[in-house]
């Protein structure tokens, strides 16, 4: 989340599309309440009609997969109507910036398609520089070729006949929407957008978000109170893993991981973010002490300036090498790993195509499986269709403490990162993750310090002294996080203070200044709000630095006033030469007209309304989903999004426009369980509630069907089958698409074969293995399927 | 006004549960439940934390008997996010500390059992060890095709965890980089 959850009563208008907060987020929902009391409009746009919904002041409904069509008439509107804030757009976005000639669009393709790699060749949409290598901007907005130009030229051909043709969501809504939300371009007034997994699981889903980026930056809405594009994340400390790197592409706080190509740290270091722009902060110009301090942090005294600090010890992949989630799983399956550590998770229920997840684990030597209660993955050699004396596979399951038996912190989607004290032992030889992983890589390390083995330098030298009296003590890992002088053995007082000569430690850039001399930040329960936004700075720690709204210093104008003077997140103190309020994105005085601009994570240092980092397009394009219910894309002759991976063969199949499967399908939760159930399938107050797997249908479609509220349901794709119960409602409704009534079915995909016994399996062994070809995230959101009476 | 005991508060609700009112029984509640609350954690410590679910992340107040067991929690009217309410999760989180279900032991399954056998942590641990240097040393590449040095171990992926803490998250991080892998992935991804 740029903002955070308190921040939503800030807003004039609430978008929630691609999410269901209410049942989702159920307690943030007060904030939401807390803003339409004040005569705030809250907007729910959805497939299904949720508890959200029927919270909503405005309720419409759009067919899944179809939010870039929806988003770029919103566009449209904004841009034909004048809506936008044109300072705004002007000073603080990239609207102003030339594109080179070479930049193109035509019949959904950009310049630079290659078919045979289906990739992009992005150096076609660079920018027009001078000769300093400057991007040339046009202040005025007219230059045929300024990306300002280029969005409406792209845009308009999303007309409301189109937008609603594609969606299905009939024009007086679209209208509706389009103007409630367009009236926020001013300065007074904050909209802003809620989503979840509604959004990031389609195969076009970083270009879904893009897309409201670029609304909320045509609206001047970054930055703001109340404002803000914010991702209701899915799991507690689901931001604070991501910050932390448990990903393969970065090592903690978002460096690219090192690849075969960056031999040695000053290769690394030779691919450090630049500008030519005296007026970019450039913030990430900062890595390489980031890198060299992480490295501290790992390595310790054996990290030298002579061995560049053990950055030979950190493994590289492979230089287009991704090995992402299904990607793993792919390999996992054909045969690539002896070895694998499912350490708190359920993949054989969580994960897209879960067939062929739970197929690849019978292709291991042995699984490490680490959880609260026994699951669907641990116990996957005796699930449905297996036969356990076939699979070779050895298998640990280890027994953790819940989250209320250790002490540690999580950090919310806000940022916020916030300690949890223990409160009681867990039970019987349970352990915290923490200890068994601590105590794990000591039995490692004396096994190659004994036997030696292959290239043991970096286990061997690996930094692993956070232990008292022969246990794991949690304070010193957040200590080691936050940072040490490593001249004086002083904590950190934050990143500003790193260093690249091997100086300092620092686990992870973003949250030092987390654990300071001055004492745990995460512990503090201090309530003031001297800003009566809500931003409690006193109440746990938040990052980066403590700010609670990123980029604020675009809620300001150039002389460093407030552009909402009675929701002001920062001003500027012209006589004392300072910033009150929120930290601001850096401490330099006002912009003005030679000073830093407001974007400073951003080489060009404005906001990318136009954004050429992304492997399918700089602007959103619509696509449809892999598996969808129409022939023909209406706006081009691309039917799917051209750089998809497409995964064949074997358990991986597609089928599109196919009789055997008619029917849009997508996943969802629901308020009384948590993600595969992993945890909740087993708290009987929970099972009571929600006892077993469902299917929504129409009452439209359920009388095609001839199927009745409660019946045994089959759901069928072509990679697997669920059975559940009906649920005919009428919170779903057929829609009209290009002319033809397309059909929506809906199912949680919380449970497992495990437990309760007749709780049913799980959702994902319908989903395919499809991913967003920026984030590999899987299609889960849009699929065709079949459903029928058993 | 009749003094209640936890007993007599019991037989109420399970005149309840039998079909009669409360008001049919034409009496005042008030103190019935200003008892109840009060016996829920009589004696008992409580503990500031965090929900374990969705990323609203709203404290929670655990309390515990003078044992050190669990016998309530629920929301923290102190926590400027939920204001003391929580979900029908978050309510429940209680059941997760008090489980019969909950793992007790540390399990293993042998190739080709059909079932689980306790063991201890010594043995699990030294035996996890050994086969993650086993299969790290079969599949370490030092050099790549092209001769770059890579030290990668190929034979070993992960997955986990956002149910653990930032604390975790970061050793564990380290701890599988160090072992070389390259293949690390968790519900972020998903």
């Amino acid at each position: 989340m740029t903002n955070h959850y308190i921040d939503f009563r800030n807003a004039d208008v609430i978008l929630n599309m691609g999410g269901n907060v209410a049942e989702n987020h159920p307690v943030s929902f007060k904030w939401i309440e807390a803003a339409c009391e004040k005569g705030a409009t809250f907007i729910h746009v959805d497939p299904r009609f949720t508890r959200t919904s029927a919270k909503a002041d405005i309720y419409v409904r759009l067919r899944s997969g179809t939010d870039i069509a929806f988003l770029g008439g919103m566009i449209k509107y904004i841009l034909d109507n004048g809506l936008y804030d044109e300072f705004y757009v002007k000073n603080y976005t990239n609207a102003t910036f030339i594109l080179s000639d070479q930049y193109a669009f035509d019949d959904g393709l950009f310049a630079g398609y290659d078919p045979t790699k289906r990739s992009y060749d992005k150096s076609k949409w660079a920018y027009e520089k001078d000769e300093k290598g400057i991007p040339k901007r046009d202040m005025s907005l007219k230059h045929p070729r300024c990306v300002f130009q280029l969005i409406k030229k792209h845009y308009d051909r999303y007309t409301l006949q189109k937008v609603t043709t594609i969606t299905g969501t009939p024009e007086d809504d679209l209208v509706k929407v389009y103007k409630t939300y367009g009236s926020t371009g001013r300065p007074d007034k904050a909209g802003t957008e809620l989503y979840a997994m509604g959004w990031t699981q389609h195969t076009v889903g970083t270009q879904n978000i893009r897309a409201m980026c670029i609304i909320q930056l045509l609206l001047g809405n970054m930055g703001i109170a109340g404002g803000g594009v914010n991702a209701l994340r899915g799991e507690s400390n689901v931001q604070g893993s991501t910050d932390h790197a448990l990903l393969f592409h970065i090592i903690p706080a978002y460096l690219p991981t090192p690849r075969a190509k960056l031999q040695t740290l000053a290769d690394y270091n030779a691919t450090t973010p630049k500008t030519n722009d005296p007026r970019s902060a450039n913030w990430w110009q900062n890595r390489p002490k980031y890198l060299v301090s992480l490295l501290k942090s790992m390595f310790g005294e054996k990290a030298t300036k002579d061995n560049d600090f053990g950055y030979s010890w950190l493994p590289k992949l492979e230089d287009t090498q991704n090995a992402s989630w299904l990607n793993l799983f792919d390999e996992m399956y054909k045969g690539k790993f002896t070895g694998f550590l499912a350490w708190g998770m359920n993949p054989a229920c969580s994960s897209a195509n879960a067939g062929k997840v739970r197929e690849a684990m019978t292709k291991l030597d042995w699984m490490v499986n680490v959880n609260v209660f026994d699951s669907e993955t641990g116990s996957f050699w005796k699930g449905p269709g297996m036969d356990p004396k076939k699979i070779k596979t050895e298998v640990f399951q280890l027994p953790c403490a819940a989250f209320m038996e250790k002490e540690g912190s999580i950090s919310n989607s806000g940022r916020w990162m916030q300690w949890r004290w223990k409160a009681a032992n867990p039970p019987g030889d349970a352990m915290p993750d923490g200890e068994i992983m601590y105590d794990l890589m000591k039995k490692v390390k004396a096994l190659y310090k004994k036997e030696k083995g292959a290239f043991p330098d970096p286990i061997l030298n690996l930094k692993w002294d956070y232990e008292t009296r022969g246990k794991l003590d949690i304070h010193a890992v957040a200590k080691e996080i936050n940072g040490y002088d490593l001249t004086t053995g002083k904590l950190v007082a934050n990143f500003t203070k790193l260093k690249d000569d091997g100086t300092t430690s620092c686990g992870n850039w973003l949250y030092s200044g987390s654990y300071t001399e001055d004492g745990n930040m995460a512990a503090r329960r201090k309530k003031t709000d001297p800003t009566g936004l809500g931003l409690f700075p006193e109440w746990s720690w938040c990052w980066p630095v403590n700010r609670r709204i990123i980029y604020n210093r675009a809620s300001v104008d150039l002389e460093g006033k407030p552009r909402n003077p009675a929701k002001a997140v920062i001003k500027w103190d012209a006589e004392a030469k300072k910033w009150v309020g929120d930290v601001p994105d850096g401490g330099w005085p006002p912009m003005g007209n030679d000073g830093f601009y407001p974007f400073i994570m951003k080489p060009d240092g404005v906001a990318s309304v136009f954004g050429p980092g992304l492997a399918d397009g700089p602007f959103p394009e619509h696509y449809e989903p892999l598996e969808c219910p129409i022939e023909k894309n209406i706006m081009s002759s691309q039917r799917i999004n051209p750089v998809i991976k497409i995964f064949e063969g074997g358990p991986d199949s597609f089928a599109t426009c196919d009789p055997r499967y008619p029917f849009v399908c997508t996943t969802y939760r629901v308020t009384e369980h948590w993600q595969t159930g992993v945890l909740t399938r087993w708290l009987p107050w929970l099972v009571e509630a929600e006892p077993q797997v469902f299917c929504e249908m129409s009452q439209e479609l359920a009388k095609l069907r001839g199927i009745g509220n409660g019946d045994k349901v089959l759901v069928e794709t072509s990679r697997g089958k669920v059975e559940a119960t009906a649920i005919v409602t009428l919170r779903l409704k057929p829609f009209v698409v290009a002319g033809q009534t397309v059909h929506l079915i809906g199912l949680p995909y919380h449970y497992g074969w495990l437990h309760p016994k007749d709780g049913g399996d799980s959702a994902n062994l319908l989903t395919p293995t499809i991913g967003d070809p920026n984030t590999m995230i899987p299609e889960s959101k849009a699929f065709m399927a079949n459903v029928k009476k058993v | 006004m009749k003094a209640f005991n936890r007993r007599d508060f019991l037989k109420v609700s399970g005149v309840t549960v039998a079909g009669l009112t409360l008001s049919q029984l034409g009496f005042d509640l008030t103190p019935v439940q200003a008892y109840a609350a009060e016996l829920r954690t009589k004696g008992a410590k409580e503990t500031p934390t965090i929900c374990c679910y969705c990323s609203v992340s709203c404290g929670i107040l655990v309390s515990t008997d003078k044992k050190g067991k669990v016998i309530n929690s629920e929301g923290d009217p102190d926590h400027p996010i939920s204001e003391g309410a929580l979900c029908a999760k978050g309510a429940s989180s209680y059941q997760i500390a008090v489980n019969d279900a909950r793992l007790r032991k540390v399990r293993y399954r042998a190739p080709n059992s059909t079932q689980w056998k306790e063991v201890s942590w010594d043995w699990a641990l030294d035996k996890i060890a050994a086969n993650i240097k086993k299969s790290r040393d079969k599949s370490f590449v030092v050099k790549n095709n092209d001769g770059k040095v890579v030290n990668r171990t190929d034979g070993i992926a992960s997955v986990g965890s956002a149910a653990m803490d930032n604390e975790e998250c970061w050793l564990y991080q380290t701890f599988l980089r160090s072992l070389g892998l390259v293949y690390i992935e968790h519900q972020a991804r998903i």
